[in-house]
């Protein structure tokens, strides 16, 4: 089953692993990847607390609009669990 | 042109052959330098590192090269279980082959007909340097970071590389905490190349996806 999920429009201070260029974009978990330490405190050399981490991916249309060079050409990236939120397809 | 003539051309500041001469490194130190350098004499001082080992980190980083992954990749096109376990988990396929990659995650992303896979590391220069050594310094350029993902097929054409419509392109950004290499599509006319042949006609880029193999 796929699972549609959106990379979160937060854009908090520090040191952060989401791409800017990805915020907000919708895409599938392409695989799950497991558990790896939060950057987000490993950068700052605290103790990290680990964080599921996902592939997603994302069609280029969803990411550059109309600029995009094939829209079916695909783009993935490694985004952490805290970063994404479920998309309902289902919602009207 | 007999080479006598030199003086004739010789610019201020260009050595004999023409190139620029190197600074020499008179600058203070930078902030990291200074932090490399005392963390490094620290460790030596407490007695958890000695400089022989630091030195010997050194050469073996050093000694990694894309002659690793074209060997992977070699045995990827010859053994095909090899190639089912590379896709499953590349990490533990490139240990097999008794690669030291250290804890590095390895993910292999395959080319085939429709299918052509470029690695890019937006955030800065992640690259399977446990695998392959150290990245082009093309690779760590703001221009290819952003561009890669941006216009693939641009940055393609400038390699070389035209990739018609019915090829989907799949770009990889190492955002995290993988690491991607390329099992670029083996080259036609090689049926009876052994693995030390094929493993001659993969390129570093071909591993990147900037690039194809060599054909024979």
């Amino acid at each position: 089953m796929v699972e549609r999920v959106r990379v979160k429009a937060l854009a908090p201070p520090g040191h952060v692993r989401a791409p800017w260029y990805l915020r907000g974009k919708a895409g599938v978990i392409e695989r799950p990847l497991g558990h790896f330490a939060n950057p987000e405190q490993l950068a700052y050399g605290l103790r990290a607390d680990t964080k599921p981490l996902y592939r997603v991916r994302f069609r280029m249309a969803e990411i550059w609009g109309e600029a995009a060079e094939n829209p079916d050409d695909t783009l993935d990236a490694e985004i952490y669990g805290h970063w994404l939120e479920k998309v309902d397809t289902h919602a009207p | 042109m007999p080479h006598d003539h030199h003086d004739h051309f010789h610019h201020a500041g260009m050595s004999p052959s023409g190139h620029p001469y190197r600074a020499d490194n008179d600058t203070p130190l930078s902030y990291w330098q200074r932090m490399e350098i005392a963390v490094r004499e620290l460790m030596v001082e407490k007695g958890h590192l000695t400089p022989a080992e630091i030195a010997a980190q050194i050469e073996a980083m050093d000694a990694r090269s894309p002659a690793n992954g074209a060997a992977v990749v070699a045995r990827a096109w010859t053994d095909p279980a090899f190639r089912a376990r590379l896709l499953k988990n590349a990490s533990e396929a490139s240990r097999e082959m008794g690669f030291d990659i250290g804890p590095l995650n390895l993910i292999a992303v395959e080319n085939t007909a429709d299918t052509h896979n470029l690695i890019v590391c937006t955030l800065c220069s992640c690259y399977p340097r446990n695998l392959l050594g150290l990245p082009p310094d093309w690779y760590k350029t703001r221009a290819y970071r952003s561009r890669a993902v941006r216009e693939p097929r641009a940055v393609l054409r400038e390699f070389g590389l035209d990739l018609p419509d019915h090829v989907t392109v799949r770009v990889h950004d190492s955002t995290a905490d993988m690491r991607y290499i390329v099992l670029p599509a083996r080259p036609d006319g090689t049926d009876g190349m052994d693995e030390a042949q094929l493993a001659a006609l993969v390129t570093r880029d071909s591993m990147i996806g900037t690039g194809l193999p060599h054909r024979p």
